[in-house]
This record gives structure tokens, sequence and C-alpha cells, in this order.
């Protein structure tokens, strides 16, 4: 319904403009004036964009994807600066044109979404009122029937409820919903270009797809264009009609969807390909065709009766109060008490499973199924509200978590973090980041011995001695992550709990840091309990997956038996809802 | 913004490195620079100040009493014939040893509690931060006002009158960014290395920490040394003829209704200059640390 009044104004909006393409990037060179001197971000950038095309634009973290981008929208640092090329949208000449035009142009004609929608949104206002504000800014409503078309609007973006969705805060919604009502904050004014940064960045795969759904079925209704900036080669290839491929601030190579990946020309291109996880393929596909041969040798055998069980988890229970439970005392006024479904939440619900020695258990699922919790009670941070954690034959989940820093088990369950660059302290160079472990529980008091340990561990995750001098602020995403597991595998643990530790990594990293997570289990015979949401990634490095909804696992086997043969609906849904390149 | 890529290049090295951000802050903001140089000014004096004046600040000298500003004085004679440059320089290692050393006394005692009450919440929480209110209740000058007569008119009780009344705002700053700090994955972190609670709150939360109580330290030294002078004007303290600023001001206030000035002048401008060198060094000191400058 919305659909016919959506293409009148379209119709009448396009009058005005010349024909062409709506948007056209030429020779673009953006500069930041750094301490450093002149860091050149993007160089000579091409782009066009007619009316209604989708452009997804994929590059790795600096490849000036996004500065390009802003330098669109003119909302650049004010270190970075226009240097050479121009940009015209829709006749206007965007380097050149004063501010006053170019801030009428943004959020009229172009609007953006960025990557973590909670952040760009007030977090002390209703969300209706917020898109009222920017209705009413643009006078696209007058106060009378404000309310009416926000109601509207929120309808087009499929919130459900949205009488009652009007008067909601931020925080009352999911991360998913929040990226709907940016959405519609984005596309209120109906503008012809829309920018979005990362926009499903941290959300679940399901949640990603039906974003990216209502972000495509919108702009084909309203006859849109759009921008995908995005480090994901299949999201991109799967929702855009033509991908341009960025390196290092250049564009590498452009060309509709479905041939960059039936036939990708530049070698860049092929090794981001070749780093993204897809089914069918193992570990060593993942790396660059000339690195395979080195460690081919090594070849990942699923090994299902390992050994005995290391890890032994019965009937796990992990509750927490409820958040906006109604209150005991005010129900007890009124002569009523509150049932257990009233107060408590159970993040974790009864939950059992066995990790052997040797094997690699992935826990997938998506973000509030528990599986961190699990993890986080199996490492003896938090305590488990019932249930038994047996670890080598010992229960160690009757040790409260404050004691068991003490504990001689502690050594021997250890863990990478899900963010290496907020999980190594700001103010400990590499070597200390390493050395840590072994100076409070291996024996080590400084010296010589320790040096020799800590150069012996960074050689084993391939991290280069030159580097273990250095803070972590000093260091890349790759090297921090290095440091994180050489800290993990320091004390020889015999569990190592991996929380989403490539999540924060560009592909090709993560292809690295894979590769070298499997090559140190077959050294040293740990066994992993890898927690995720990434199938294909679980499906790579684990033996047996474990998938988890509502804290209750819903399925559980091999990886290949759960990955190409799912027997439960929920694990169908979350395998269909991983973007599928159109091939 | 995706520049990661530059950083890497940088050059290692600790303290190089902080010297050389310290030389761009400097550079980029020329008041952090002026700020230093005045640090660097009340730094000798204190310093120097006794070898450096060139009259006795205690030697009065009745037929050169309330001479105005002139090459022999160059601020001038009080009513005993001492000379007020040499008295305002010689003042300031009193007034500076005051302000530091109930800095790092309120530092030792509020960050440590501030950082406990955010790392460990609960019952610490509570009773360090009632401790706090408790202070914040009173009117913070009568409480140091209070304290000082109750205790005795000493410098020492000085020192700590100022370190109590600055409590609230310590355990304040510590507790807040203590508690982002909890559950940070270094912190989680070094609990599978084995570090005890108290461990982890000496060795990985302070030293986080200490770049930001450094602004604070910085900018209470201002309000120390106002304090003291504060305390000096109205009596408590600091005893004539020992060379304090607030006890200068206080003598030479008698004499503006007749003309003589340039007593309370010259020490109130002293004052002035100290407050204000604290209060741009704060502000450049929190440049230097803030990483979102770090560009």
């Amino acid at each position: 319904m919305h659909g016919v009044v959506d293409v009148k104004d379209h119709a009448a909006k396009s009058s005005e403009t010349p024909s062409g393409p709506l948007l056209q990037v030429r020779d673009l060179t953006v500069e930041f004036a750094t301490r450093r001197g002149i860091v050149t971000a993007v160089s000579k950038v091409d782009l066009t964009l007619g009316k209604g095309e989708t452009l997804g634009i994929v590059g790795e973290s600096g490849s000036g994807k996004s500065v390009t981008s802003y330098t669109v929208m003119r909302i650049l640092d004010r270190a970075g600066r226009i240097a050479e090329g121009s940009i015209t949208f829709s006749g206007i000449d965007v380097a050149h044109a004063p501010e006053s035009e170019m801030r009428d142009l943004r959020g009229r004609e172009m609007s953006m979404i960025f990557q973590n929608p909670r952040a760009a949104l007030n977090p002390i206002r209703t969300v209706g009122a917020q898109i009222g504000d920017v209705l009413l800014q643009h006078v696209q409503a007058d106060p009378r029937n404000v309310k009416h078309k926000v109601i509207d609007i929120l309808k087009q973006v499929r919130i459900a409820r949205p009488e009652d969705r009007y008067h909601a805060y931020p925080f009352e919604l999911s991360g998913g919903m929040c990226q709907r009502i940016v959405i519609a904050l984005a596309l209120a004014c109906r503008p012809q270009l829309m920018i979005a940064d990362e926009p499903t960045t941290g959300l679940d795969v399901t949640t990603q797809k039906a974003v990216m759904d209502l972000v495509t079925e919108l702009t084909r209704e309203r006859g849109m264009s759009t921008i995908l900036i995005t480090h994901d080669l299949g999201l991109a290839a799967a929702y855009c009609d033509t991908v341009m491929v960025m390196e290092k601030g250049k564009v590498v190579e452009t060309a509709p969807a479905e041939r960059i990946f039936r036939d990708p020309q530049h070698p860049y291109t092929r090794k981001l390909m070749r780093a993204t996880p897809r089914p069918g393929i193992t570990l060593k596909d993942l790396l660059p065709e000339g690195e395979v041969s080195a460690a081919a040798s090594t070849v990942s055998t699923p090994v299902a009766s390992a050994g005995e069980p290391l890890l032994t988890v019965e009937n796990l229970v992990r509750e927490y109060p409820r958040q906006g439970a109604p209150s005991a005392f005010l129900a007890k006024l009124k002569g009523k008490t509150l049932t257990q479904e009233e107060t408590i939440f159970r993040a974790v619900d009864g939950i059992s499973f066995e990790v052997k020695r040797g094997e690699s258990v992935g826990l997938v699922g998506e973000s509030g199924c528990g599986k961190s919790t699990t993890s986080t009670m199996v490492m003896r941070l938090i305590d488990p509200t019932a249930g038994k954690i047996t670890f080598a034959g010992e229960d160690i989940g009757a040790i409260p978590a404050k004691d068991f820093a003490h504990h001689p088990m502690r050594k021997r369950i250890q863990m990478v973090f899900q963010d290496p660059t907020e999980s190594l302290n700001p103010r400990y160079t590499a070597a200390r980041a390493i050395a840590d472990p072994l100076l409070r529980m291996g024996g080590y008091s400084g010296g010589a011995k320790l040096n020799a340990r800590v150069a012996e561990l960074a050689e084993m995750v391939g991290l280069p001695q030159n580097l273990l001098e250095r803070f972590p602020h000093q260091l890349s995403g790759g090297q921090k992550a290095r440091i994180g597991i050489a800290r993990a595998i320091a004390l020889d643990p015999d569990l190592v709990i991996l929380d989403e530790p490539t999540a924060a990594l560009d592909v090709s990293v993560q292809a690295v840091v894979l590769n070298l997570l499997e090559e140190l289990k077959q050294r040293l015979g740990m066994s992993y309990l890898f927690v995720s949401h990434d199938l294909h990634v679980v499906g790579l490095l684990c033996d047996r997956v474990i998938v988890m909804r509502q804290g209750r696992i819903v399925e559980e086997g091999t990886a290949q038996a759960v990955l190409e043969a799912p027997k439960d609906a929920y694990t169908r849904e979350l395998i269909a809802a991983i973007p599928h390149p159109p091939v | 913004m995706t520049l990661a890529t530059a950083d890497t290049q940088k050059a290692p090295g600790g303290l190089a490195a902080t010297l050389a951000h310290a030389r761009y802050v400097i550079s980029d903001n020329p008041v952090t620079g002026i700020a230093f140089g005045m640090f660097l000014v009340l730094v000798v004096c204190a310093a120097l100040g006794p070898f450096i004046v060139p009259y006795d600040p205690l030697a009065s000298d009745t037929a050169a009493a309330l001479q105005p500003p002139s090459a022999a004085h160059w601020f001038g004679t009080d009513n005993l014939g001492r000379d007020i440059f040499s008295r305002v320089v010689v003042a300031s290692r009193l007034d500076m040893a005051i302000a530091i050393f109930s800095v790092a006394l309120v530092f030792a005692v509020g960050g440590i509690a501030g950082i406990a009450s955010g790392f460990f919440g609960g019952w610490t929480d509570r009773i360090i931060g009632r401790i706090s209110d408790t202070i914040m209740a009173f009117p913070l000058f009568v409480l140091a006002m209070g304290i000082v007569a109750a205790l005795g008119n000493t410098v020492t009780n000085i020192v700590i009158a100022t370190a109590i009344i600055n409590f609230p705002l310590y355990v304040r700053v510590a507790k807040s960014e203590a508690a982002i700090r909890r559950n940070a994955g270094y912190v989680q972190a070094a609990r599978l290395t084995g570090n005890s609670e108290w461990r982890i709150l000496l060795t990985t939360i302070l030293p986080n920490i200490l770049p930001i109580m450094m602004v604070q330290m910085s900018l209470t030294m201002g309000y120390a040394i106002l304090n003291a002078a504060g305390l000096s004007f109205i009596g408590l303290g600091v005893r004539p003829p020992t060379p304090e600023w607030g006890i200068m001001v206080a003598e030479g206030s008698a004499y503006i209704v007749s003309g003589e000035w340039w007593i309370a002048l010259f020490p109130g401008l002293a004052l002035m200059f100290a407050v204000f060198c604290f209060n741009l060094l704060g502000d450049g000191l929190r440049d230097i640390v803030d990483p979102q400058r770090r560009t």
C-alpha cells in the first residue's frame, strides 16, 4: 500500500534532477593530516551509481571503504580533506558545495546507517519522537499528523505493534529492532541515496538476513540507490548489483556481483574469496594458494573417539533475576505471590555435554542463547546456580569462582578472548602479557629462563621477536590475537575456551588465526571449546557441534552432520540465514 | 575510522615515544607549552627561592616601610619594611609543599579507596560511598577550618584538612574509572592467569587509571593552594612572620584603603599565577593522556 505513494513521490523528485547517474565519483583522493605527516586514505577512486542501483564496497580494515563514503556525505574528520577529484551527486558538486547546501542534502537526499544502531539513537527519547523530529525538521509532517506518519513509517520497516513501539526507548528494543529504527530514520525523508556502513556487523545471522532483506525490499520499492559498505564479500555479493573491492585505499576490482564470485580477476579479490568460510572446504583452503604447501601434511582428521572425557557438564543451570520484574513487595501488598517465571530468568537451562581429550567442540547460537554464560561458568569466572562441572575427574563447579584463581586447576583451563584489543592490558608490552601467567602460576620468576619461554611461545604463535617489546596499540589486530593465544597456551592447558576468537578480525587474518589454532591443537594435544555464532567457522575447526537456543541444547552431532543434514528446524534456519552469493 | 595501519608503523620505545607525544601536544596547543613554562618557574622559585632573592624575607627595615614598587624593591615593601618580592618568591616553597603533600595524601588514600569501591562494589562501595557523602555534606572550606581548629594550628594539619576535603572528589573519579574496567577483557584475562583480586587492583587497574588521576591531581593542586592560602588568610594554619601568600594578602588587605595596594596585590597575583598554571597544566595533561587525541 505504501508502495504506491512512494512511486509517485519519487517520480516528482526525479523530474527535477538531470538525467545521468545519481552519483559519480572521479579520481577521488582523500588525505589525512596526522602527526606523522600526510596519510593518503583513499587514492584515485572512481565510482558510478545509477538510480535504483545497489553498490557494495568490500574491503578489510584500512582499505578506505568508510572514508570513501564519508567523503561522499562530506562528513570527514576535520583532519581529512579531498586532495583531488570530483564528486557529483544529482548535478551538485559535493566537493565544493557550501556547507549549508550539504546540510540540506544530508538527511533529505542522502542518508546513512551506521554500524552500531544503539549508538546512533538518542537513549533518553522514545523512538517515535526521534523519527518525528526528522520529519518535522525536513517539513515532511506537521505537528498534527506527525504521530500518524511515524506509525506509518514504523509499519514500513516491519516493526510489530508499531503503536506500542512508538513509545519505546531504544534500550527496550533488541539490536535488530534498533537497526530497523535507524533505517526508518534514514528513510524518513525518502532520500535518493542511502549509505549503509556495516549495517549488520554485530547482529545475529538471522537478524542480519531480516535487516538486509528489508533494506533491499525498501530500496526496490522506492527506486532508491544504495551503497553497502561491508567486510563480508558474501554479504555484498548476495545483496548488491555491483561489487567494488578496495585494498589500501585503491579500487582493485569492480564487477557485477555474480561475476566477481564466478570469475574474480584481481589476486586480492581471489585471496579474500578464499579466506571467506563456506561449506565444503577445509581450513587449509582458507589460506592463499602459495602458503598451503608448508602445512599441508597435517591434514585435520576428525577423531570422534579421541579419548577419555576431559570435561563433563551435567544439568548446568544459571539463573539471573529478571530485569523489570514486578516487585515482590508490591505483589505482596496486592495479596499474591510471584511465580518463579516472573522473577527469574534462566540464561542456561539445564544443559549437559562432554568434551573429550584432544577434541574440539563448537558451541553455536545467537546472542542471548546462553553460550557465553556457559563458557564463563566452565571457565570458572562465575558460579553456576545448579549442576555439575567435572574437569579431569574433579568437580570444579563446587569451587567458588573467587577462589579459583589460586586453585591448581586454574592453569589447566585457559581462554582466548573475543576482542584481542580489549583483552590486552594497554600498559603491558607483548612480552609482559605473555609472561603474566608464567609468573603467576608457572613457577617462573623472571630472568633468562622466562625470556626464553616467552620467545618460544611467540615463535609458536608466529609472532616476530622484534614485536615483543611493543604495546598493544602499536600492533595490528592479527598480532594482538597471536598474543592472546600465546598467553592462553603458556601453561600447557588441557582445555582452551575460544570465545569467538576471530569475530573482531578481518577474514584474511581470521583464516591465518584459525589455521594457527588447528596447528597448535595438533602439536600440543589440547581440547577446544569453541564458542561462536558462525556455523561455518565452527564447522571448519570443530569435530563436534552443539547448537544452543534460549539456554537449551537443540542439536548436537558431528560438525559434518549438523552442517549438511541439520535435524532441528532452528539449525536449518541458522544455516539458511548465512548469505549465499549468487553462483 | 579505518586508519589503524598507520599506527603500526610507529617506532617502538617507551620514553622516547612519550616525549615525542608530549612535544606533539605542546606544539599543537601552545597554551600547554606556556603552562609547562609557568610550572617550571614555580619549581625554580620553590627549589632555589631563598638563594636567589635579593633580601632576607624576614628582615625588617622600618626606615624603608611601605615603599611602593621601585628598582630596589620590585614589589615594594610592607609595613615592617620587608621586601615583598623576596617574600613572594620564598613563600612559593611552603605553598607548593602544602599542595603537593596534601594531593599526594589524598591520591594515596582517596584513589585507592575509590578504586576498591568501584572494583569490588557491594559493601566496600557502600561504606566508602557513605564516608565520602558525609564529607560532602559539609561546606568544604568550613570543614577544613573545623579540622585545623580542632587538630591544632600546624602546617601538617593544613595538609590533612586539605586532603580530607578533596577525598570525595578522588573517590568519585577513581570509582567510576575502576567500575568501567572491572570486567574488561584484560581484567578477566588477569584473573585467568591466576592473579588475586587485590593484585589485579594494584597492578592492572591502578596503572590504567593513573593517567586520568594525574589530570585530577594537577587540577586539585590549584584548589589545594587556594585552600591553604584561604586558611592562612583567616588566621588558621601558618602564622606570621612566615612568608605565605595567604597571610601576606591578609596583612596587606588592611593597607589597601590607605592606598598601599602592592602589599596585597603581589602575593595575590602569585596565588593566581600558581592556580592558573595548575589548571592549564591539567588541561594539557588531559590532552596527553586522552587516547582520543592520539591521532
